[in-house]
């Protein structure tokens, strides 16, 4: 059961009951829609970023499972006031940190770390990275993201 | 059709026959595994996975060709399986009854070869609004092809069927009618004779998705009257890949082929094709020999126990499991028809299915979470997904009590 508790922190059960920046963005430069087929869990984000590449606001909105949602939620907090290229730079990691059992958590990544465990539940892997992955659409201009 | 014996005290239950499957002796996370998803796939008997591995071992060979002793045995086998199987479903003709890779695969062969030819635009095509993402894609794909419409019976609150809409959609333009004999989703046992018979009023013919109700109760294809039917071997307890399309005999004779190859022939040249007659028409290629000879030892195995006492048990753990899960707060049970098969289909406020899914699985309880390939029941009933338990001949009340104290567990985590 301890795996569980690893993978529902009490952050995540918050983030899920509570999640933040959860409205659209008006004025965005950047949007973006995710989809998981498998459980039909979905995401919009919206965000403005300024002509020195900083992420101004974020927001997402959707529906989705505890692991999604709370992942989509603090990823907004975490993406905010930093640059596009900081943020690619993160994802980059938090990819790394759900995906590789050998991995690491690094203190600078802050709060996402808190995903880690769902390195134990490989089925729920696409659930955390999720809004992740449509960041990357919407800074790509890809308009969509749907896990395969 | 299946014998039915008479029930005495001195029968074990039908959940006794739990012993007959070695999956379900492994423990799941340190607990007796509760099995609880057999509407998607159901577990295999020692006997069934025995019949496949002794058709490779001892008399594997193909089918039909060879003059050779194993290939007779193989024939014979293979052939016997497809007489089961038209015992199954009381078809009067084994000849009717096509091998196929499963219900999917029937759908899109009737789609194909039957109903697409005879299709001009403005043409309709009926189902109900709890079809299986099987019973709509095919039709739609054809739609598109030919300008024909896909018309729609919708369900009500309690996710039944209206007999008067679906009587009122049957219009002169409509051509073909195909329903779910169970709700995958939901568990409606929908009211096919019925059905049937206002299709058959209207001069439609109709094809039926057994797919969830071949493995619940005894079917029987002259008393339904349909013209179709059709179900998966791996949901009645057989091997994956192999399935059967039952047809009348009149209505194969005249269809075209849906695959072209080997087996399906009578006489080739490059200007012309001889089809074979029905089944083998339908056969093009290797067919999955093993597959079939094994779903034909399912199809022995649940008529020795009995399709109306594997029904009767599965009623009965229905109503214990609607009762103890109607008890828990916040949930609340999607599809609540009079007549349902062992599936229960339920939400609980606050906790997606996703997640309920992981919490059971730690607990030994495998359920389904999602969308059950049915995305416009969901949209119907106003939800992203649902968790579902469904039962199985295996089944007893100690894994719904599983499953309900796991769903406790859930509600301490997120509650």
């Amino acid at each position: 059961m301890s795996e569980l508790r690893d993978l529902y922190q009490e952050v995540i059960l918050d983030h899920n009951k509570h999640p933040r920046n959860f409205h659209p963005v008006d004025p965005h430069s950047h949007e973006a829609d995710g989809y998981n087929p498998l459980c039909g869990d979905r995401v919009h984000l919206e965000l403005q970023v300024d002509d020195n590449g900083v992420i101004e606001s974020i927001g997402f909105q959707g529906d989705g499972c505890a692991i999604s949602t709370a992942s989509a939620s603090i990823m907004t907090e975490a993406l905010k006031g930093h640059t596009v290229e900081e943020a690619k730079a993160l994802f980059e990691r938090f990819r790394h940190l759900v995906t590789e059992d050998d991995a690491e958590v690094d203190p600078s990544m802050g709060k996402v770390a808190v995903l880690a465990g769902v390195r134990e539940f490989p089925m729920r892997v696409k659930c955390a990275t999720l809004a992740w992955h449509t960041f990357d659409a919407a800074i790509r201009e890809a308009g969509e993201f749907t896990a395969e | 059709m299946s014998t039915v014996e008479p029930v005495t005290e001195h029968q074990a239950p039908v959940s006794a026959h739990r012993e007959d499957f070695p999956i379900l002796a492994r423990p799941m996370n340190g607990r007796p595994l509760a099995f609880l998803d057999s509407a998607a796939s159901a577990q295999k008997p020692a006997c069934v996975i025995d019949a496949e591995a002794r058709c490779y071992r001892e008399y594997y060979a193909n089918i039909h060709r060879g003059v050779y002793q194993l290939s007779q045995r193989s024939t014979d086998a293979y052939e016997g399986a497809r007489k089961r199987v038209a015992e199954l479903l009381n078809a009067p003709d084994h000849r009717e009854v096509a091998f196929v890779r499963g219900t999917t695969e029937a759908i899109n062969l009737v789609a194909h070869s039957f109903v697409r030819p005879q299709l001009q635009p403005g043409d309709e095509i009926l189902i109900t609004g709890m079809e299986h993402h099987s019973n709509i894609v095919p039709w739609q794909l054809i739609c598109e092809e030919t300008g024909a419409k896909l018309v729609v019976s919708p369900v009500t609150d309690t996710g039944e069927v209206d007999l008067e809409d679906f009587r009122g959609r049957l219009g002169p333009r409509t051509r073909f009618a195909s329903i779910a004999h169970v709700s995958n989703a939901l568990g409606t046992i929908n009211p096919v004779a019925e059905m049937i018979a206002a299709a058959r009023e209207a001069d439609v013919p109709t094809l039926v998705d057994g797919a969830q109700g071949v493995p619940h109760m005894a079917v029987d294809v002259q008393a339904l009257g349909c013209d179709f039917y059709c179900f998966s071997g791996h949901k009645l307890y057989g091997p994956s890949g192999v399935g059967a399309l039952w047809g009348r005999f009149e209505l194969l004779r005249g269809m075209r082929p849906y695959q072209g190859g080997g087996e399906m022939i009578r006489y080739v040249t490059f200007e012309k094709s001889d089809f074979a007659p029905p089944p083998q028409r339908f056969e093009a290629g290797t067919p999955n020999i093993a597959g079939a000879i094994a779903l034909g030892e399912a199809v022995d195995y649940v008529r020795g126990i009995g399709l109306e006492r594997i029904g009767a048990h599965e009623q009965a753990l229905l109503a214990y499991a609607t009762e103890r899960l109607e008890a828990i707060e916040g949930l609340r049970i999607i599809g609540n028809a009079t007549h349902k098969a062992g599936v229960i289909s339920f939400v609980l406020d606050g906790v997606h299915p996703h997640d309920i899914g992981t919490i059971l699985d730690q607990e030994g309880v495998a359920v389904r979470a999602g969308h059950h390939c049915a995305q416009p029941v969901m949209d119907r009933f106003g939800v992203p997904a649902t968790v579902r338990a469904s039962f199985g001949l295996y089944n007893s009340r100690e894994d719904v009590d599983a499953l309900v104290n796991a769903l406790h567990r859930v509600k301490e985590f997120f509650g």
